[in-house]
């Protein structure tokens, strides 16, 4: 069989099974609302796998899932060097979500990646310490301000209510996902002109280290020509 | 790579002609704190060193080289002068996938000594070149210090060459300013509106204050930023001698020829230039053939940033291997780390396993 790891619940479930379903395959729960079980029709040889959207880049990585839909966010954080690990199948165009480092608003001195690596030296001067930049995407945040030559900075683990971290002192800027800006804007932060990290939108995955011989080749091609995508250099 | 027994056996060989160079060998925890590791560094150093958690001692690395600890070490109980060596594996994670192993041995060879740095310099330079001389490499080196001495002997506010100064390793970062500094590059739109609203007396409207960062250093950098606004551009000679600078590449006699060259017309620049001079006569006595040692002005900008002097490498023919072999002065890194003291120190590496692979050394 080949596995299809879908997120398990709420807008990004409902989202994928839409998705899908536009292309003519129903993916559908079974069982109670409450029991992680799927059903596939449409495609034969395809198995439907609830997961947390969290853990599906970690399971495709593994090659346990052949197939998974997942945020691109979460696939370029968790995976060091993604592109050997799964192939982009299909973006799906919604899930739509941007990672952007914010500053406090009362900054008008700091608009762009430039000056936020100034005030990060005086900051640093003054304070005996890095400016820190509160995150939960510590490689794609890392990658971004080392590849545009930020210094003089730390990022601080924040799994959660990241937007509060600079009114409660435990950071001065954030990293995080927003969509429209408004949990920003309501807690005093504003977003640099030029430091948009990432455009995450939901997509379809396929996993290299996955076991792609004999019926699941078949599944895989019948797949792709019901969604109209190409299977890339997987089989 | 080799196998790790051949080398250890490289390794061995190495400490002992380090011992009779008259280096005392020195240990090192392997399991280093990590807060020491990253003010150092910064974040760059997480995406590279292996981070772990003590119950009691908090973040720790395991150790991506020895040259802190030696230091401390030193800093801490050493007497003057001083010569260390040292043998173990060092970590260093890959984000990719490479040749490149996340686990090899190192050996190494520091000297802490204030009355001649010059011949320190050589003294290492040679040794390396002496012990490393049966595998026939190509060896680079360079200087920062003439580097840093350029950018302050630039005509332009303090606070542009210390900023410069700070993005001596950071190539592209260094680019954006010499271009922004120089009048090349636009002033972004927002910069502009502005340093409009300052230069009209005004203050823009913003939020509550809020974070750590206080009203009193939001008002000094907007301070500063209607001084650079006010200043001139670097101008056009200048921008163009610093860029010749970091272009250079060539046998030691010519780049230095051509140095002497450029300090008539950028002064700064001419005690590190007599200095890598002498640099170049202390090598030709060790028995160096300095007319084919290759200089790269460059040389040592892409490395973590602690070498603020001469730097050097020992590299294989084939492109895709690491250096053999890598080193330098680090002055500044001793006050870093010596809390209010500081002693001039120059000091390399060698990788043991990859002089195995190419044949050894005995």
């Amino acid at each position: 069989m080949l596995k299809l790891g879908v997120p398990s619940k709420g807008r990004l479930m409902e989202q994928t099974f839409d998705w899908f379903g536009r292309h003519g395959v129903t993916l559908s729960r079974t069982g109670s609302d409450r029991e992680y079980a799927g059903a596939v029709e449409g495609v034969d040889g395809l198995e439907l796998v609830l997961l947390s959207a969290g853990e599906i880049p970690r399971e495709l990585a593994a090659g346990r899932i052949h197939l998974g839909v997942t945020g691109s966010d979460l696939v370029r954080e968790k995976l060091a060097d993604w592109p050997a690990q799964v192939v982009e199948l299909a973006p799906m165009g919604f899930g739509h979500a941007d990672l952007i480092i914010a500053v406090p608003a009362c900054w008008p001195d700091v608009d762009t990646l430039d000056d936020l690596d100034a005030a990060a030296a005086a900051f640093r001067r003054a304070h005996g310490f890095r400016l820190r930049i509160a995150t939960k995407y510590h490689r794609l945040v890392r990658d971004f301000l080392t590849r545009h030559g930020v210094a003089d900075y730390q990022l601080v683990d924040s799994q959660g209510a990241t937007e509060g971290t600079v009114k409660n002192l435990t950071a001065e800027a954030v990293a995080d996902i927003t969509s429209t800006g408004e949990t920003l804007r309501a807690n005093h932060l504003k977003i640099l002109a030029d430091a948009l990290v990432h455009q995450s939108q939901a997509t379809l995955y396929g996993a290299r280290g996955a076991d792609w011989q004999g019926a699941r080749r078949s599944a895989l091609a019948q797949l792709c020509a019901r969604l109209g995508i190409s299977p890339g250099d997987l089989a | 790579m080799a196998e790790k027994a051949a080398a250890r056996a490289e390794a061995a060989r190495l400490v002992a002609a380090f011992r009779a160079a008259g280096a005392v060998e020195v240990e090192a925890d392997i399991l280093q704190p990590a807060e020491v590791l990253l003010d150092l560094y910064g974040e760059d150093i997480r995406a590279r060193a292996y981070v772990t958690a003590d119950p009691l001692r908090g973040e720790m690395m395991l150790r991506p080289d020895f040259t802190v600890p030696v230091v401390q070490m030193h800093m801490a109980e050493g007497a003057e002068p001083a010569r260390y060596c040292y043998s173990g594996e060092v970590f260093r994670k890959q984000e990719h996938p490479t040749a490149r192993r996340a686990e090899y041995v190192q050996v190494g060879y520091e000297v802490f000594e204030r009355d001649n740095p010059v011949a320190a310099d050589a003294e290492v330079f040679a040794l390396f070149a002496r012990l490393l001389a049966p595998l026939g490499l190509r060896a680079a080196t360079g200087d920062i210090a003439i580097l840093t001495a350029a950018v302050r002997g630039l005509k332009t506010l303090e606070t542009r060459k210390a900023a410069l100064l700070r993005h001596i390793w950071r190539p592209r970062r260094f680019t954006e300013l010499l271009e922004r500094f120089g009048g090349q590059a636009p002033v972004p739109p927002s910069r502009a509106a502005l340093l409009a609203m300052l230069a009209a007396g005004d203050r823009p409207e913003t939020g509550p204050h809020l974070g750590l960062r206080s009203e009193a250093e939001i008002s000094t950098r907007l301070a500063a930023l209607v001084e650079d606004a006010k200043a001139p551009p670097i101008s056009a000679e200048e921008v163009g001698r610093l860029e010749d600078l970091l272009n250079l590449e060539a046998p030691s006699p010519a780049a230095l020829a051509h140095l002497r060259d450029l300090a008539r017309d950028l002064p700064a620049i001419a005690p590190a230039v007599d200095r890598m001079e002498a640099r170049l006569d202390a090598l030709a006595r060790a028995g160096i053939d300095v007319g084919k040692l290759a200089f790269e002005a460059s040389h040592g900008r892409t490395t973590l940033e602690y070498y603020d002097g001469f730097v050097f490498s020992f590299h294989a023919a084939d492109p895709e291997l690491p250096p053999v072999a890598s080193g330098g002065r680090y002055d500044a890194l001793t006050e870093v780390l010596g809390q209010g003291r500081s002693i001039p120190a120059v000091g390399g590496i060698i990788r043991p396993g990859l002089v195995a692979d190419l044949g050894g050394l005995a």
